[in-house]
């Protein structure tokens, strides 16, 4: 079995990355024929940035097994954080035009905003993950209550913004600079970065302590750090999600981050199967386009998603994949009749 | 000084109903080990039940806060519902994680489902009390304060006569401190978590009588931030014990209101009053950190 174990690794990536590029040239033709209008491009763009949050959650509660009810916290201080500083770049004057400078003004603003999420996600991490389980869970909610408390009575952090701004008011007028394309890419470089974390040592680290924290610590592993870490990278994500979403929607406003926020992402990584990062993938892009398709029972959408999410919990509480990751070489293989069904990408059931 | 024991006794109304709340929480930790997401929203519907009823006992020429009758059985029945669709078949299966997702997702369903049948407008709730105000000393003090607080009092010291001296209210121990033991015992499981199952969302719809009283409203999210807020109650008290509940509840409603109160002039404008949510948060996370069994709770050493 190890022949083919190696020409499969060999393989992978590059189908992954015809894929990859395979869908991004869809997505071209079908936005510069019209098929996509600005309202489904805004969709995708939604559906993006639900695929980022629900990944990066994933990481904290699938790999590391510590539901966190603060996601948003995170993704809130990236929103904040990159729309002011777009803000006081397009202020100064610095990057500012169509095309290539406002890619990079986008850009390094929405990385200064998921670094300073995860220095956030750090400063909560290192005293939260002394807890576990329910305590944990509640501790996040807590911390995440908290920054949005403080955000919304930050004076710099509503209104026009910095020395403009007004407290407990929406911010408003932040360039609308996320471009689909761009928003595309974004999110397979995050993805892909999420998914060689979890694939290192580290990742394989998180799960061992998933499993078992105390044999972990038994056998070597510093359990507080790797813990730490993919809090922080983690929150990393989520801050720039929170970059994409405050330069696509144009004005923030604190209601977009409530608790019930987080809890739609934690639905999302429950669904798509905590653990599998492809299955955050899928149920980020389902339940975030679904709401749209049934725009007519818009209403009902959160009682059929909780109703949903206990059906899910009750009946089938590994998710849609469990901890299986979908990969594309196998479903080729498979579809060639090649017959490697056996390989399983992480197939580790529990 | 008029101005600091109005606080003060606000903080007393509004800890009593925290205290309450706090109570459902921790008798349903202390017996099961699941945080209930949900009992916030039994408050709810506590409140909406009061809605539509308490024009109904006043027509029929009752006083009008006989009405807690039908939301105490509007709760529980809702409660015990709860407890026996969605909490049962997952604690069989012995997963924590999934209980707790369960418990967030069932108060997503009672929020979503007030408001497809309410509306996500607030409705009023009629006049429950009408006692006038008191003066004592130059100090004018709120009718609808006192018996709050006279309530909450008297419910917290029913309660924990019945659970200090009951039969039943020995079996809930029982089955808190030793779950196979208690079986073994000849006590009858399941049947003692329905029973705090009940109770807890009873204390509920009284917590709504005594919340509506103050702030004469009902709607759908109305019992998530109390619902939070109560539960930092239960964990400050120490989680599973019942005077731990009552003590939190009074300590975090004294710190919201007095913070509300004070919070600009002792900081010197840095904080506002609007912080006072942060601060109740702040004091959880002061408490997970420094002494995560609470006020009362004793550390227990973890087995492995």
């Amino acid at each position: 079995m190890i022949i083919p174990n190696i020409q499969r690794k060999a393989k992978n990536p590059l189908v992954n990355l015809i894929g990859i590029i395979v869908a991004f040239a869809v997505l071209v033709i079908l936005v510069r024929t019209g098929v996509v209008s600005t309202y489904i491009s805004g969709i995708l763009m939604t559906i993006c940035i639900s695929i980022i949050m629900a990944t990066s959650l994933n990481i904290a509660t699938g790999f590391l097994g510590q539901i966190a009810l603060g996601h948003c916290g995170f993704m809130a201080i990236g929103a904040y954080t990159s729309a002011l500083i777009t803000k006081a770049m397009a202020n100064s004057n610095i990057l500012v035009g169509a095309g290539a400078p406002n890619f990079f003004r986008f850009l390094i603003a929405i990385i200064i905003g998921g670094a300073l999420a995860a220095i956030f996600g750090m400063l909560v991490g290192i005293p939260a993950l002394r807890l576990k389980g329910d305590y944990l869970a509640i501790i996040t909610l807590g911390f995440g209550e908290i920054i949005r408390v403080v955000i919304q009575n930050l004076k710099f952090c509503g209104g026009n913004g910095l020395s403009q701004g007004a407290a407990g008011q929406a911010l408003v007028g932040i360039s609308r600079i996320s471009n689909i394309y761009v928003v595309y890419w974004i999110t397979v470089v995050c993805v892909f970065l999420m998914y060689c974390f979890v694939r290192s040592r580290y990742g394989r680290a998180l799960m061992a302590i998933r499993e078992d924290d105390v044999s972990s610590g038994a056998t070597g592993l510093n359990v507080t750090y790797y813990k730490v870490l993919a809090f922080t990278f983690s929150a990393f994500f989520a801050g720039i999600a929170g970059g994409i979403f405050a330069h696509y929607i144009g004005s923030l406003s604190i209601n977009n981050f409530t608790f019930m926020k987080s809890v739609e992402y934690v639905i999302m990584v429950v669904f798509g199967g905590m653990g599998s990062l492809t299955g955050s993938i899928v149920a980020g892009g389902i339940l975030s386009a679904l709401p749209e398709a049934l725009r007519r029972f818009a209403e009902y959408r959160m009682l059929v998603y909780s109703i949903a999410l206990i059906v899910v919990v009750i009946f089938k509480p590994t998710g849609l994949l469990g901890t299986r990751e979908f990969s594309l070489t196998n479903v080729l293989s498979r579809f060639f009749g090649k017959g490697k069904a056996e390989i399983k990408d992480g197939g580790q059931d529990e | 000084m008029a101005v600091f024991v109005q606080q003060l006794l606000n903080g007393l109304k509004i800890g009593s109903v925290y205290a309450l709340v706090a109570l459902g929480y921790t008798m349903v930790y202390g017996i099961i080990k699941l945080i209930n997401f949900a009992h916030g929203d039994f408050i709810m519907v506590g409140a909406y039940t009061l809605v539509f009823t308490i024009p109904l006992m006043v027509a029929s020429g009752m006083p009008a806060w006989t009405a807690v009758i039908f939301a105490v059985v509007a709760c529980v029945a809702v409660g015990v519902g709860v407890e026996k669709v969605a909490y049962k078949p997952v604690r069989e299966k012995g997963n924590r994680m999934s209980a707790l997702i369960t418990a967030v997702a069932m108060s997503l369903f009672l929020e979503n489902l007030a408001q497809v049948l309410f509306g996500a407008s607030p409705k009023t709730v009629s006049n429950i009390f009408k006692i006038s105000n008191i003066t004592v000393g130059g100090v004018t003090l709120n009718g609808n304060t006192i018996i709050t607080i006279i309530i909450g009092v008297v419910v917290m010291l029913v309660l924990q006569a019945f659970v200090q001296n009951t039969k039943m209210g020995r079996a809930m121990r029982a089955v808190s401190e030793d779950r196979e033991a208690s079986i073994l015992a000849g006590i009858k499981v399941n049947q003692t978590i329905t029973l705090t199952f009940a109770i807890g969302s009873g204390l509920a719809a009284i917590a709504s009588l005594m919340y509506c009283a103050a702030y004469p409203q009902a709607m759908p999210t109305m019992g998530s931030m109390l619902g939070l807020k109560a539960f930092v109650a239960a964990v400050l008290g120490g989680i599973g014990i019942v005077p731990g509940a009552m003590i939190g509840g009074l300590v975090i409603g004294l710190v919201e209101s007095l913070s509300k109160a004070y919070l600009t002039t002792l900081t010197g404008g840095v904080l506002t009053s609007a912080f006072s949510d942060a601060i109740v948060f702040g004091i959880l996370i002061v408490v997970l950190l420094i002494k995560p069994a609470g006020i009362l709770g004793k550390d227990v050493g973890e087995k492995v």
